[in-house]
């Protein structure tokens, strides 16, 4: 954020509508000097739409003022858990609008693509290798419909072995994001939630118990959302296997093991990536990312289309598996995103993306310690890519919630932590500084979150109001949701 | 970049590591991943080799000369259209505190990226004519997938019927999301074709054969049996055309991508998803609502306005396996690009370009349809992509085309509709320079007398 606004101006009421002018113009628009061809018959055609009317120079203006009112990695220390917000590369984004790459059209043959594909081959490769399974689809437009490609291949294999009629269960930690119920239960399947044990790892005998043939797959995130790596998960697959069942992983975390360990080599059938995390794309304030999803060759006749495959004679195209579960989009996925996520591939190597891993997992256990003390630490043990802190103790001493302990650490300069999850966390303050912030950062944020600490038994009043010095101040989101205004609208029908 | 030298994105150095490990307790960063079973640790595993920034850029400069040239001339359409865009609209969505930024889960520091959400939404209700809009799905096939599954829910049928000329695409993404949710997808021919048993009726705007399709007897053919009626339109055509909520659609769905920056091979793009007001609880993704500040500014006056998501009951990290959709992440970025565009057009800008695009697409089908042996399809009211058929076979006429520099239209030769039989689709539009189709008729005209 570069600008505060002065107190007194309610810069959200002026939308670009109520900026309007009529008669302003943004832009001009060439006339037609040929022959006029009629317009089809009105009843196919609208009168008019109401749009603002600016000028170019106060749409800029308007639109540089929402950005000041913005916070990003660019902006200071993003330690949201389980985001993986760290610096975005900006070569990343030269590179993905050449022109070449920026106008080629999706129907294009192959042939006017080849510079495209074969980065998408080699990511293709590089993924594969990274994940240690060695069919990828590069389809998926982001973790969530990664996974549903995820879920939908195991539908599909089922379907293939005559017993989806059987397996109508997927079994998920209580620890996981909640994409992962989500997608299970929209492709069908009901929902069995799996406890976590008290070393924070997935419950053996509560996996056990649950494995029969009525499960599908079980959905696993590794390392978990505690930041803890889930023992015996090599030895879980092997169960699961046993049973019948698929081990689905949900690759959120990949930046805590990149080179440390591979989600084939332990058994994995099916994972998915976040490029938009680990391979450092830029998130956008909500996308886009890209999912891509990885699988053993058994699966790999059911990958979402298209395929990226090289020829005998070294030209790259776009194969749909014999046993596709079909596109999840209407062209190649995201391929802007996956340009970016290749280049940044390509500035690391693989010894690069193993020093990425040890510096996530070396800052996340230096934060640990540096807060060490001055918050509940329910798993207290070293971590890998996050560390989940709780502020159960600021509750209950002095009323402090860990709602107020983030808005407070706004007032400090840094984005607020990932909060309330994990679910099994009690006033979870989950916190990932990422291999790009420098030790200082770190340093910077554990004093703000300790002075937070101290600032809670002082002056709670003080963290009930924050954040003070942000934009604006807390919303009422109750009344956002009871009363939802969710369009712009005429003064005089408001 | 020399040996043991630091990573331009990795701040630490091997001093500060020192430091940190000696704090933390341990000898090396490897012991930091002591609990990871030795048996699978530190795989060999290759990449390509790391490159400096310098031969980064090189390298992928010399990859998209590879593509075709951004100059050639190019007729495909057939669900991505070449736009006039604004420069403002990449300059500023260029802007890092935009891109940079995560999902605005903390609203007192991510004013910008909601408060242009609600701009995206509010621009959709008018563009659509519907009520209520979220902030996008992935692209214009998974928000009709999404569409098709709300009907479902909202109905509590099992099947959805897709109304034929459909973008394939979004057959076979609906197709993927239905097997998934048990829903029977009916890839039907004529509005009649909808009964009883489907939860919607699904037409595109227009048609995948390029065609201006009359929106409201297929909303009444809909509505007659009880089913939703879902447009999928080119949010562009909708400068000109008739709102599909006049028309009588409970569901608008839509590609924001042509109207937010180049193809880039088919994505990101956004999906537009918005819909009639009775169906907003079920709807899929990301809402932003407007609110008040809880208390007036320290600094005095009344509580300000600001805007945050809202009605998050529906979604999946609330609500995990009874959520409405899965959808996290989405393509706020796309969308906003989408909406500087739009409102930098303007009410007038779009309407102009909208006709722009319609004038110069007829003036050069009618210079096709002028040249011996080439037929220009009449399939009644079209806006921006016409059927041709020539003396060659499709595929032998794009070969020909493309051995001149030209990329053709769309080989839609096999498919059903008989007046696609050995054509192909071209799309020209406002962004079509001219220059590109005196090459293209030219190109032709030599095709036509040498074959």
């Amino acid at each position: 954020m570069s600008v505060v606004r002065p107190a007194n101006e309610d810069f959200g009421a002026q939308l670009s509508f109520d900026r309007s002018a009529p008669g302003r113009r943004a832009v001009d628009v060439p006339s037609w000097g040929g022959e006029e061809t009629p317009l089809p018959d009105a009843h196919l055609l609208r009168d008019s739409v109401r749009l603002p009317e600016l000028s170019q120079g106060s749409l800029v203006r308007y639109y540089t003022a929402l950005s000041a009112r913005n916070y990003g990695i660019d902006s200071g220390t993003y330690p949201l858990g389980s985001c993986t917000m760290k610096y975005n590369p900006k070569v990343d984004d030269l590179v993905a609008s050449l022109p070449g790459f920026a106008t080629a059209h999706p129907q294009a043959p192959v042939e006017e693509a080849q510079g495209t594909l074969r980065i998408l081959l080699e990511l293709r490769r590089g993924l594969a290798q990274v994940t240690g399974l060695p069919h990828v689809s590069l389809a998926p437009a982001a973790g969530a419909h990664g996974e549903l490609a995820g879920v939908l291949m195991i539908t599909r294999a089922l379907e293939d072995r005559g017993e989806l009629a059987t397996r109508r269960r997927i079994l998920v930690p209580d620890s996981a994001h909640g994409t992962n119920p989500a997608t299970a239960a929209m492709a069908g399947y009901s929902v069995t939630e799996i406890p976590t044990a008290a070393n924070g790892s997935l419950d053996r005998d509560a996996l056990a118990r649950e494995l029969d043939e009525t499960v599908a797959a079980v959905m696993a995130t590794v390392p978990n959302t505690l930041g803890l790596w889930v023992q015996g998960i090599e030895e879980f697959a092997d169960l699961i296997h046993d049973a019948g069942a698929y081990l689905y992983g949900d690759g959120a975390n990949l930046n805590a093991i990149m080179g440390r360990v591979r989600y084939g080599d332990l058994g994995f059938d099916v994972v998915h990536l976040n490029l938009h995390k680990s391979f450092s794309t830029p998130h956008g304030g909500g996308g886009p990312g890209a999912g891509p999803v990885a699988c053993t060759e058994e699966l790999a006749r059911y990958l979402p289309a298209p395929i990226v495959v090289e020829d005998d004679d070294s030209v790259v195209r776009l194969e749909t598996p014999e046993r596709t579960i079909g596109q999840l989009q209407q062209f190649h996925g995201n391929v802007g995103v996956l340009i970016r996520a290749y280049a940044y591939m390509r500035a690391l190597g693989a010894e690069g993306l193993r020093a990425v891993s040890g510096q996530a997992v070396l800052n996340a256990n230096y934060l640990r310690v540096l807060m060490h003390g001055h918050y509940d630490l329910p798993y207290d043990r070293p971590v890998l890519h996050e560390v989940v802190f709780s502020g159960t103790r600021q509750r209950r001493e002095h009323g402090v919630r860990t709602y107020d302990i983030a808005k407070r650490l706004i007032d400090h300069g840094f984005h607020p932590p990932t909060v309330y999850f994990p679910l099994i966390v009690e006033e979870a303050l989950m916190m990932e500084p990422t291999e790009t912030e420098p030790p200082e950062a770190i340093e910077a944020l554990a004093d703000a979150m300790i002075a937070i600490a101290a600032e809670s038994a002082e002056d709670p009043e003080t963290l009930h109001g924050a954040p003070w010095t942000a934009p604006i101040g807390r919303l009422d989101e109750a009344e956002a949701a009871r009363r939802p205004v969710l369009r712009w609208q005429p003064p005089d029908d408001e | 970049m020399p040996e043991g030298s630091p990573h331009p994105y990795i701040p630490a150095t091997e001093a500060d590591r020192a430091r940190m490990l000696a704090r933390v307790g341990v000898d090396s960063v490897d012991a930091l991943f002591d609990d990871l079973p030795a048996e699978y640790r530190d795989p060999a595993f290759e990449l390509p080799p790391q490159l400096t920034e310098p031969e980064l850029i090189a390298l992928l400069e010399e990859r998209a000369a590879v593509n075709a040239d951004p100059g050639r001339p190019n007729f495909l359409g057939a669900g991505a259209y070449r736009r006039s865009i604004p420069s403002i609209a990449g300059y500023l969505t260029s802007r890092s505190e935009f891109v940079t930024a995560y999902t605005p889960y903390q609203p007192e520091i991510s004013q910008g990226t909601l408060q242009s959400a609600f701009e995206y939404q509010s621009v959709v209700c008018e563009l659509t004519g519907m009520d209520v809009s979220n902030t996008g799905l992935y692209d214009v096939a998974s928000s009709t997938a999404e569409a098709c599954l709300l009907a479902a829910r909202a109905t509590r049928r099992s099947a959805v019927a897709l109304l034929e000329p459909v973008h394939p695409g979004t057959v076979d993404v609906v197709r993927a999301y239905a097997r998934g949710a048990g829903i029977r997808v009916d890839v039907v021919r004529a509005g009649s074709d909808v009964t009883d048993e489907h939860a919607c009726l699904v037409a595109q705007q227009p048609d995948f054969l390029g065609t201006i399709a009359d929106l409201e007897p297929l909303a009444e053919a809909a509505h007659a049996v009880d089913a939703l009626f879902v447009t999928v339109a080119d949010p562009f055509a909708l400068g000109l055309l008739r709102s599909p909520g006049d028309a009588g659609a409970d569901i608008v769905t839509g590609e924001g991508r042509d109207l937010a920056g180049a193809p880039a091979f088919g994505g990101p793009s956004v999906g537009l998803f918005a819909a009639r007001q009775q169906y907003l609880r079920q709807m899929p993704g990301r809402i932003v609502g407007r609110t008040k500040e809880l208390e007036a500014p320290p600094g005095g006056g009344e509580p300000r306005t600001g805007y945050v998501l809202t009605l998050q009951a529906r979604e999946q990290f609330i609500r995990r396996e009874r959520a409405t959709s899965n959808v996290s992440t989405a393509q706020a970025l796309i969308a906003l690009a989408f909406t500087i565009t739009v409102q930098a057009l303007g009410p007038r800008g779009l309407r102009e370009a909208a006709e722009l695009c319609y004038q110069r697409a007829h003036a050069a089908a009618a210079r096709v349809a002028a040249l011996p042996r080439y037929d220009v399809t009449d399939r009644g009211p079209w806006f921006q992509e016409f059927l041709v058929r020539g003396p060659l076979p499709a595929a032998e006429l794009a070969r020909e085309l493309a051995a001149r520099g030209i990329t053709a239209g769309l080989d839609v030769s096999d498919r059903a509709e008989p007046e696609a039989r050995d054509a192909m689709l071209f799309a020209v539009t406002e962004a079509t320079p001219d220059a590109h189709v005196d090459t293209l008729i030219e190109a032709l005209a030599e095709i036509g007398a040498n074959s």
